[in-house]
């Protein structure tokens, strides 16, 4: 069976799925960016937390995907099996690119900007969030979609914990030996991906200011 | 002393409280209501520091530095900044919002009326010689150098400080551009009577501009004198300086 014919005979399953893989994907980067984005601006005055947050960060990146999954399982509250717990693991995948890029942007604003912004009286946090947020959007949002495009990949080994998603039909396939049924999943996944990176790729150039 | 505006009273600053070398030290000098001030200086002389202490954004070690009668320690920065316009060599636009905004910053920080805002924005403009409905929804990017430059000074003047403190202002143009923002500075300085620090390297700019010259070298003032006292001065520093732009005692630039 070729995977075409088996797409076009399962379109509904792998339309439910894909919109399982979407709503993961948003949740996670819903909560990846809302801590991310305020602890990166949070760490730019803070060298001790900085060091401790983008290195923890940083860990979360090296355990293979699977593993860290796995990990969750067993946790109390946070762990188990289904999409919660797929979401937290996400999440934790997701901070890196978001967290050092929002640093990245906030911290290389023209310093001659920031003595003007100064020199005339801004406060610090008009400072921040009239002056370095905005020139950093451009950067954070880099970091956004680098994430975003992780994300949607890794979203596929929720399946193995029960969490849904476009990964379902990929173990499917692999279990099956099918390479129809593994392209099932994997084709919807990769445009997913093309067309997160495309869209957010033009917000990034929308917001970039030379 | 009459009108000190600004009063240094033996200032030392130091980066770090515990360095043993001082950018500056004994400073001693009151600059008067209405008062050009020159502060001519080699890099590393200390004077771009001297220019910072005044608006506070550095702290001078010991000493008192006193704008408009309070220690400057005792201000809030943010009052005593808004109450200061600063220009600096870079400019320092804000490169995400148009002219108009850039210019109708502090106003907007002081909560202006948005009529008043509108206004004085026309008014600046005008002072600076930029037509106010052709600039105003462009970009920093998208002037030239020089439109930039008097764009940093329309903002530096917008709220109508009393004091007004320029770093090397005019260092960043080409010649002509920059001999064209001199004259249009020396219109503004005579009409509006505001105190102004100008920080130079260049002597003739100093002589040009100011109504008085302070020499610094090392961290310390070597010279306070009037232009055309300073063309006769005898210290070796000052010679090095009117040498260097071809100035002998007695002729002018």
């Amino acid at each position: 069976m070729s995977a075409w014919s088996f797409m076009a005979s399962h379109r509904g399953e792998i339309l439910a799925a894909t919109r399982e893989h979407l709503v993961l994907v948003l949740a996670a980067m819903a909560i990846a960016i809302a801590i991310g984005v305020p602890l990166g601006m949070a760490i730019v005055s803070r060298p001790r937390l900085r060091g401790a947050a983008l290195a923890l960060a940083s860990i979360f990146q090296t355990i293979p995907s699977l593993a860290l999954f796995g990990f969750l399982i067993p946790l109390p509250f946070l762990g188990g099996i289904g999409a919660r717990t797929a979401i937290i693991a996400l999440v934790l995948y997701a901070l890196l690119p978001i967290l050092r890029n929002t640093y990245v942007g906030l911290t290389s604003v023209d310093p001659a900007i920031l003595e003007a912004a100064e020199g005339m009286g801004m406060t610090e946090q008009q400072i921040l969030f009239r002056v370095r947020l905005p020139l950093a959007s451009s950067v954070i949002l880099a970091g956004i979609r680098t994430a975003t495009v992780i994300t949607i990949g890794v979203a596929t080994i929720a399946a193995a914990i029960g969490a849904g998603g476009l990964g379902t039909f990929i173990f499917r396939g692999v279990a099956m030996v099918s390479d129809a049924v593994i392209l099932a999943g994997a084709i919807p996944a990769a445009l997913l991906a093309l067309l997160a990176d495309f869209l957010l790729g033009l917000l990034e150039r929308r917001l970039r200011v030379t | 002393m009459k009108n000190a505006i600004i009063d240094f009273q033996d200032v030392q600053y130091r980066i770090h409280t515990t360095d043993r070398h001082a950018i500056l030290s004994g400073i001693s000098l009151a600059i008067h209501q209405g008062e050009t001030l020159a502060l001519l200086g080699k890099s590393g002389s200390g004077k771009t520091s001297l220019l910072k202490l005044i608006n506070r954004l550095r702290h001078n070690t010991s000493g008192a530095v006193i704008v408009q009668g309070r220690e400057v320690s005792s201000w809030d920065p943010i009052r005593l900044r808004r109450g200061i316009g600063y220009v600096i060599q870079e400019v320092g636009l804000f490169p995400h919002w148009t002219v108009r905004q850039n210019v109708s910053l502090v106003p907007g920080l002081e909560d202006w009326p948005a009529d008043r805002i509108a206004n004085r924005y026309t008014e600046v403009m005008g002072l600076v010689g930029l037509d106010p409905v052709e600039f105003a929804q462009r970009y920093p990017r998208q002037l030239s150098g020089g439109q930039r430059q008097r764009v940093g000074v329309a903002r530096a003047l917008a709220a109508d400080p009393a004091i007004l403190l320029m770093d090397e202002p005019f260092g960043a143009l080409d010649p002509v551009t920059r001999a064209e923002l001199q004259q249009g500075f020396l219109e503004i300085a005579r009409r509006l009577a505001k105190t102004i620090v100008i920080v130079t390297h260049d002597v003739r700019e100093a002589l040009l501009l100011g109504t008085r010259i302070v020499l610094l070298d090392a961290g310390r003032v070597i010279a306070d004198s009037t232009p055309q006292e300073f063309l006769k001065l005898d210290h070796p520093v000052a010679r090095e300086f009117l040498a260097a732009a071809e100035l002998s005692s007695g002729s002018r630039a």
